[in-house]
């Protein structure tokens, strides 16, 4: 480590000595290539990027776009390592948890000028994005989480799925599906013990909060968090409703009844493959609710051509392609948050899927939990929760514990 | 030209300044490679350490000793640095004294001892990430170790995932990996061993448990301090491991230093306090490897 950290030293170094990552537009004469970092390297996406590029071409012959695509366990990481090594990407998606990192730093340049009709923008998509009124990044997709269930392996448990979609039915039949097939229950994908963030689609419906929305008070302590994971502790250890720490089980290989995940997700479900459908959340305690992930595209201000990436965010998202990026990322654009434009670019999702999920998920749904210092907050929380997750925990206790650890966090 | 200029020139370039001036030339690229890729770095990373320095803001600002007061304060300090002695120690300890039962057992004239010496060296020459990754799917709490548990009736814990065990199981880890480097260079030491020294003690009536603590021990004992140093300085680094298998949970049981500073600085944007930890990181390895090399004189044989 210390070998990397002086290998990243020495490139600052010698970059400050050749006088690169500068941030003004010197080289705006001649050809220039733009770089944009991506979490996607899915073939599907990297094709349609690379066809917006293409035309964007067409009319600015000098510019060449190159979407970069990093893993997304370190996507920030590496991110900002690449800005400290002075080689920061022109533009760069943004995950939700550190949107109020970047938003509030001053990285970012200010894209008021660079989205076509602003105000179509649905202001539940922005909010996450906005510094004293200014829109720092834009949202690019605004994906609700939903249920996607496996048909198949419930009909062969021989259970119905609930009518009445409570959390208490589905963990009941999650439960029982699991026990008859030998397979799991309900996954809430990507959480794996580890990236709590994610838990958000579970605890919200008691109406739990990770923070108060100033993000200055604490809510693991406070009773519909503490109902809530008590209702989840007892889902896991004793209902076996999901999978226990440690265990691997991916929904869309067939290895798992039900999973909460973003419908952007439908793209890994094979035409040929098992039976599903897709619901939205089920209600908890509190009523209905819904979650949203989203991520954010960025102008650098250190990238070395600031003024023609935010030439090319303007292309990029105008309504035109904002409709072509809909099939795999909900657009945050009022006019096409219908069933119809989303009806077109998801033809695996029926109508009625599209606006449960999806449309009422947009307009009301809460974004994923964010702080400025997620990183360091997140990683506080996640050690205070992980003696949550074994039989017989002490609930109230380990909550009032992950509180303690965040308190002064949160303050900073 | 005259006779007298070459006559001079022949004065100044004798035989010694020429040998001098080559071996500059050839050591030259050694020479510039630890300078820019060493020296300079360790400088800067003290220069870091005295700085508030978060990439995002694009904020570098002095702080004099600021980031020195936050290690002594911060409260999670005490328990990396515990994390950090319970692996290292726990990995030499096991280490060492494997590497050497081992060598000591192979270094039998039996038949079949080359299979064994290959069996076990083989795990250092694999991809520490490949043999990282396989151990963590092993270890998963229905992974390949508790489904053998399962079958002679043992309910296995769930080894990554609970405080107690889940720095032991980084630590076999990677005991398994590189105990066969330790071995080859016991193996070595071992046979290096003069026989008359056993043949003379066998004849003064020795056990083998003598022989092995007044022969075999003080003449390999060069041999000890190189691979204790070597595993020691080399535990101090382990990364991979901890970012692949727990990334420093359950809790913060197997945050060691290493880890910790990784966090600090690449995920938690605090580049200076990262600093700050790794010339905390650097201290302990110097002065670790000063009190094993005092040590020698205590206890290392030396022939001459």
């Amino acid at each position: 480590m210390r070998r990397l950290l002086s290998g990243i030293a020495t490139a600052a170094l010698l970059c400050s000595l050749a006088a690169c990552g500068g941030g003004d537009d010197a080289g705006s004469d001649g050809p220039i290539t733009l770089r944009m970092t991506t979490w996607s390297a899915n073939p599907a996406h990297v094709q349609l990027f690379d066809s917006i590029a293409a035309e964007y071409k067409t009319s600015h012959p000098d510019v060449t776009v190159k979407f970069d695509a990093l893993p997304i366990d370190n996507y920030t990481t590496t991110v900002t390592t690449q800005i400290a090594g002075g080689n920061a990407p022109d533009i760069a998606w943004i995950l939700e948890g550190s949107a109020p990192d970047f938003v509030a730093s001053g990285a970012l340049e200010p894209l008021d000028d660079s989205i076509e009709n602003a105000a179509d923008l649905a202001p539940a998509a922005t909010a996450l994005w906005k510094q004293d009124g200014k829109l720092m990044a834009y949202p690019f997709s605004t994906s609700p989480f939903g249920v996607f269930v496996n048909t198949d392996l419930l009909k062969q448990a021989g259970v119905t799925l609930p009518t009445d979609w409570t959390w208490e039915n589905a963990v009941a039949a999650a439960s029982t599906v699991a026990a008859k097939t030998g397979k799991q229950g309900l996954v809430v994908r990507d959480f794996d013990y580890k990236d709590w963030t994610n838990l958000a689609t579970v605890f919200r419906g008691w109406g739990a909060e990770a923070w108060s929305a100033d993000g200055k008070t604490c809510g693991f302590d406070q009773q519909p968090m503490v109902d809530a994971m008590t209702f989840l502790h007892k889902a896991i250890f004793t209902g076996k409703a999901l999978p226990a720490p440690g265990v691997a089980a991916d929904f869309f290989a067939g290895e798992s009844a039900m999973t909460i995940a973003q419908i952007s997700r439908t793209s890994l479900l094979e035409e040929d493959g098992f039976g599903w459908t897709l619901v939205p959340l089920p209600a908890g305690p509190s009523g209905e609710y819904s979650v949203i992930g989203q991520g954010g595209l960025g102008v650098l201000k250190k990238g070395k051509n600031a003024s023609a990436a935010a030439e090319f965010v303007k292309f990029f998202t105008s309504p035109a392609n904002s409709e072509k990026l809909a099939q795999f990322f909900p657009p945050p654009r009022q006019s096409q948050l219908t069933a119809q434009t989303l009806a077109k670019a998801n033809p695996l999702l029926k109508p009625e899927q599209l606006q449960n999920v999806v449309i009422d998920g947009i307009a009301d749904g809460v974004v994923k939990p964010s702080h400025t210092g997620s990183a360091e907050i997140n990683q506080a929380v996640r050690a205070g929760l992980d003696p949550l997750w074994k039989p017989g925990a002490d609930v109230p206790a380990v909550l009032k514990g992950v509180c303690t650890a965040i308190t002064p966090l949160l303050a900073k | 030209m005259s006779g007298g200029s070459a006559l001079i020139r022949r004065r100044y370039w004798t035989t010694r300044r020429r040998d001098q001036l080559t071996a500059y030339v050839f050591i030259t690229p050694a020479l510039f490679g630890s300078l820019v890729f060493v020296f300079l770095p360790l400088v800067l990373v003290v220069w870091y350490s005295l700085h508030e320095w978060n990439v995002l803001a694009d904020t570098f600002n002095f702080v004099g000793a600021e980031n020195y007061r936050k290690l002594a304060d911060d409260p999670n300090v005490p328990a990396v640095l515990r994390a950090t002695a319970f692996f290292s120690i726990g990995l030499v300890v096991l280490n060492l004294a494997l590497a050497l039962l081992l060598a000591v057992l192979l270094n039998q004239k039996l038949r079949g001892t080359t299979v064994f010496r290959v069996l076990f060296f083989s795990p250092v020459v694999v991809s520490l990430l490949a043999w990282t990754i396989v151990w963590g799917f092993l270890l998963q709490d229905n992974g390949g170790i508790n489904g053998l548990l399962d079958t002679i009736g043992i309910d296995g814990p769930n080894w990554l995932r609970s405080g107690g065990t889940a720095m032991a199981s980084v630590v076999v880890v990677q005991v398994f990996k590189n105990v066969g480097l330790n071995m080859v260079l016991f193996l070595a030491a071992l046979q290096g061993v003069p026989q008359d020294l056993y043949e003379a003690a066998r004849t003064d009536g020795a056990s083998p448990w003598t022989i092995f603590r007044r022969i075999t021990l003080p003449l390999i004992s060069p041999t000890i301090l190189l691979t204790s140093i070597i595993t020691v300085v080399g535990s101090l680094q382990v990364f991979a491991q901890i970012s692949v298998l727990t990334q420093g949970g359950p809790g913060t049981s197997t945050t060691v230093l290493v880890y910790y500073l990784y966090q600090q600085a690449f995920q938690f944007h605090a580049f200076g306090y990262g600093a700050t930890l790794s010339v905390l990181l650097f201290l302990i390895v110097l002065a670790l490897t000063v009190l094993q090399w005092q040590m020698r004189k205590r206890w290392v044989f030396h022939e001459h």
